[in-house]
């Protein structure tokens, strides 16, 4: 263990650390903008030079520099402030300093660090290089004047997306960054370039001119546009989502989060449902009601229509309260038509283990065998397929694929397409089946697409039989997982939000629809009465006799918990539009209007209740290991192939639906799809 | 700045291959099991060599240059996105990324051969050629294209045309040399004024009674 001394004080550090992180790890500031700790290491900028001895007389680029035994660094001396001073008036000789119409003024590291660095006025007077700004899609902007070369887009395009589009063409003066061959950047990840240029090179497109980050509101919350639950900071200005950022979790997101979640906050914007609507009984329309009025009809069907004829179905971005508020509610007029899966997927809900995603996400790192089925995790969880990407980067981890192909970012052997091809895996010893065998920490992944058929239940036990053969599961390691889509989905099944004998959505009367819309809706009885509430005017609310106006996820306090049954807490940064509400709390008013009135005042008592009830369900951000018990219901399966949950990245929930966003990337990203494979 | 490159452009053939595979295998056999990636340079050398080979007898005839088909080749060939070629292709003065003429003259302009008239140089071939530099003559055969030091200085001012150096040259005799490649004809490189590698001016001065120690003696 090196042991080094940096301004003065000593440290030691593993080997292999450089001096830029040691003298983080003192609380030193080096600036840097090459350097990023999720990306290699080119050492390219030369603004964390700093000075070392024993060494050359000359200063040393920090980050590429690693520490060893008796080093003496200075981070402040006279020679680094000149050394950084020159490496700042060399970028800036080429850069247009146009910050007053630039959307990353006030978060610029250059402008930061040219503060610090730089001097009052130019020695330049030479006209500046011009650049053609290339178009690389819908989502991120480009100004290339403004670019310093750092390569760090070059480096995350090819080593955390998996998509190497990106380079840095010709040399000297007129060196750019560009795709070359003009085309989009199909990455399910390009919104983190925003994030990781330190410039204003790389903005984003959907937010350009449109606020300047002191004026925001900043929140910190999760997402739900997939079962992965990244953390992300929500930046609102007055009643408005300006942006969604990520925020460091390295065991789920790490600091990077998908388009969906970044770019699909314009559709909270439109198609919001903002007061109750009551269907009218001459016309047959909806027209706007009064909250009163929607809950006496509403309470009104409640009590009328007979015990077991009522249904109640959850949707994919409920928070848990509101969900166990409306078991609740169906529970003190002793229903139990509950689901909430509305995708069409088949598998048992009675063994926690049989549905979570039990290695976490972080211990995909820890795996060297993975066995893909029915899933393609780049368009379900791109931060999921991002972290195995990352793995099979590190270690080469073999990866085999039943399900369709596609490609995934890593090479993968695509064993088959449906469950008789892991039927016979299971029992061959050769191939992949040899690969499982042999691996330390061997992985299942089983997607919503090996369920959402007849015979999921026979999938589930078949993909146990796998773990089971393959010694996935034992002490302290269990290679198990469901990768889920829906970010309701954990905590739904957790409270038993199903139903066990199941029942028939075409003969019951009333149907209570919480944000469930992702299902067809012939399936409901045609003379059911549909109670539908939630936030968007999409396929439930147009059944619906009533609606009941609720808040989306930015709107409201909630706890989601995500594939791997992790729990987190999302946090309320807007008010909900016009007369919308809290879920929970019109399930609350409604509950009085049946005069069954529910227990709890405020979301407080609620979440006291849900402890009472699932005590693990309050264990904030932790994994709790489930028991292994016996899931699924052993049969015959069908011939037919497995066929991905997820086939729009783009195009997944009600609010990317209203997306102008995501409308405009399938457009480009899809047709490019198309395009390729006509080429 | 340099002038954007059209990647999609007319003139860019749709597609490219090998003539010899034999040479392919060869390149790639002279780099390490998983590092075709180095070979990338090689073969981009071996591309603008083989179009260069067709252009000759092309009519009219064209210079090596290596077309976005070839790239997009290499890179298959040695298992590699194709912005890693392009990024290679572009930053290396010697690979045309666009057609030139049969004979490429690239014209020394740096302080050495700048000193010694090699503005009169590039001047005379404008003259000869009617074009400026970066241009290409219309019936293919001549292009002029300025290039920075290319280690021949002691015998400046000169130019290199295609793989060869010609050196202490006059605008007349550079206005010959163009002549004579324009009719076919063979013209000596090196030194033009006959002077041997890059001895002093007016033969040897030093060591002139040296012995010269015979190899392996
Ligand atoms: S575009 Fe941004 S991230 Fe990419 S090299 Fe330029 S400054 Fe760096
Ligand atoms: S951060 Fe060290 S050279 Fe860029
Ligand atoms: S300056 Fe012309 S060859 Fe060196």
């Amino acid at each position: 263990m090196p042991k080094l001394t940096i301004d003065g004080v000593e440290i030691e550090v593993a080997p292999g650390t450089s001096i830029l992180q040691a003298s983080e790890m003192l609380g030193v500031e080096v600036p840097r903008f090459c350097y990023h700790d999720k990306l290699s290491v080119p050492a390219n900028c030369r603004m964390c030079l700093v000075e070392v001895s024993p060494g050359p007389p000359k200063p040393q680029a920090s980050c590429a520099l690693a520490c060893a035994d008796g080093m003496v660094v200075k981070t402040n001396s006279e020679m680094v402030h000149k050394a950084r001073k020159g490496v700042m008036e060399m970028m800036l000789i080429n850069h247009p300093l146009d910050c007053p119409i630039c959307d990353q003024g006030g978060e610029c590291d250059l402008q930061d660090q040219a503060v610090a660095y730089g001097f009052d006025r130019s020695r330049y007077h030479e006209s500046k290089r011009a650049k053609v700004d290339p178009d690389v899609g819908p989502l991120v902007k480009t100004v290339m004047t403004r670019c310093i070369q750092c390569t760090r887009c070059v480096r995350f395009a090819e080593e955390i997306a998996g998509t190497p589009d990106l380079g840095l063409v010709n040399r000297g003066e007129d060196v750019e960054i560009t795709t070359f061959v003009e085309k989009a950047i199909n990455t399910e990840l390009s919104g983190n370039l925003v994030d990781i240029c330190p410039v204003g090179a790389l903005t984003s497109k959907p937010y350009a001119f449109t606020a300047r980050p002191w004026e925001l509101r900043k929140t910190e919350s999760i997402d739900v546009h997939d079962a992965v639950g990244s953390n992300i900071r929500i930046d609102a200005r007055g009643g408005e989502v300006m942006r969604v950022l990520p925020r460091l979790h390295e065991d789920v997101n790490e600091e990077w989060i998908s388009d969906r979640t970044r770019y699909a906050h314009d559709g909270l914007k439109r198609q919001r449902l903002d007061r109750p609507y009551v269907r009218d009984a001459q016309s047959g329309k909806l027209r706007p009601a009064s909250w009163e009025e929607a809950f006496s009809v509403a309470a009104e069907k409640l009590l009328s229509v007979k015990q077991g004829w009522k249904a109640a179905l959850v949707g994919d971005l409920c928070d848990l309260e509101s969900m166990v508020a409306l078991k609740d509610l169906m529970g003190s007029l002793h229903e139990t038509n509950l689901e909430c899966r509305t995708d069409g997927a088949f598998y048992d809900a009675s063994s926690r283990a049989g549905y979570i995603f039990n290695s976490t996400i972080a211990g995909i790192e820890q795996a060297d065998a993975i066995l893909l089925v029915g899933t393609n995790p780049r368009r379900e969880a791109a931060l999921v397929n991002a972290r195995i990407r990352k793995t099979w980067l590190n270690k080469r981890v073999k990866v085999g694929v039943i399900g369709e192909v596609a490609d995934l970012t890593y090479p993968y052997e695509h064993i088959g397409t449906g469950p008789a091809d892991l039927e016979n895996l299971i029992k061959s010893a050769g191939g992949f089946a040899a690969v499982l065998k042999n691996a330390k920490n061997p992985m299942i992944i089983v997607g919503m697409g090996a369920f959402q058929r007849e015979d999921g239940l026979a999938v589930q036990a078949l993909a146990r039989q796998c773990a089971e053969t393959f010694n996935m599961v034992r002490e302290g390691w269990n290679g198990f997982n469901v990768l889920h889509t829906a970010a309701s989905r954990i905590g739904a099944l957790d409270i038993g939000f199903t139903s066990k004998d199941g029942f028939d959505l075409g003969k019951v009367e009333l149907v209570y629809l919480l944000g469930a819309d992702d299902f067809p809706m012939e399936y409901i009885n045609p003379h059911a009465f549909v109670i539908y509430q939630g936030h968007h005017g999409d396929a439930g609310a147009n059944r619906a006799d009533v609606i009941l106006p609720g808040a989306a996820y930015t709107e409201k306090n909630g706890l989601y918990v995500n594939t791997e049954g992790r729990v987190q807490m999302a946090r309320k940064a807007v008010e909900a539009p016009g007369e919308a509400r809290e879920d929970w709390k019109i399930i609350r008013a409604l509950s009085a209007y049946i005069h069954r009135q529910l227990p709890y005042d405020d979301l407080f008592q609620l979440r006291e209740r849900i402890a009472r009830e699932w005590p693990h369900l309050m264990q904030i951000d932790q994994i709790l290991p489930a028991p292994w018990t016996v899931f699924g219901l052993p049969g015959k399966v069908a011939g037919t192939s497995f066929v991905s949950a997820v086939q729009n990245f783009y195009m997944t929930n009600v609010i990317t639906r209203a997306s102008l966003t995501m409308a405009e990337c399938t457009k480009v990203f899809l047709h490019h799809d198309v395009a390729e494979a006509a080429e | 700045m340099k002038k954007h490159l059209d990647l999609h452009a007319a003139y860019q053939p749709q597609s490219f291959s090998f003539r010899s595979a034999e040479a392919v295998k060869d390149i790639l056999s002279r780099y390490p099991e998983g590092r075709a990636r180095s070979a990338i340079m090689p073969l981009l050398d071996l591309a603008q060599r083989q179009v260069a080979e067709d252009g000759a007898k092309a009519n009219p005839p064209y210079g090596g240059w290596i077309p976005r088909a070839a790239m997009d080749e290499i890179a298959r060939i040695v298992g590699q996105p194709p912005i890693k070629v392009y990024e290679v292709a572009t930053f290396y003065s010697m690979y045309n990324i666009e057609p030139v003429g049969q004979y490429l003259v690239q014209m020394c302009t740096t302080t050495p051969c700048m000193l010694c008239g090699s503005d009169n140089i590039v001047k005379a071939c404008q003259d000869r050629l009617g074009i400026g530099l970066g241009e290409t003559t219309g019936d293919g055969k001549f292009s002029l294209m300025e290039v920075e030091c290319l280690g021949a200085c002691v015998n400046a001012p000169m130019v290199q045309i295609n793989d060869d150096f010609y050196e202490d040259l006059t605008p007349a005799r550079m206005v010959e040399i163009i002549d004579l490649l324009e009719q076919g004809k063979e013209v000596p490189v090196g030194s033009q004024t006959g002077r041997l590698n890059s001895q002093a001016e007016g033969g040897g001065t030093t060591l002139k009674d040296a012995k010269v120690r015979k190899s392996g003696t």
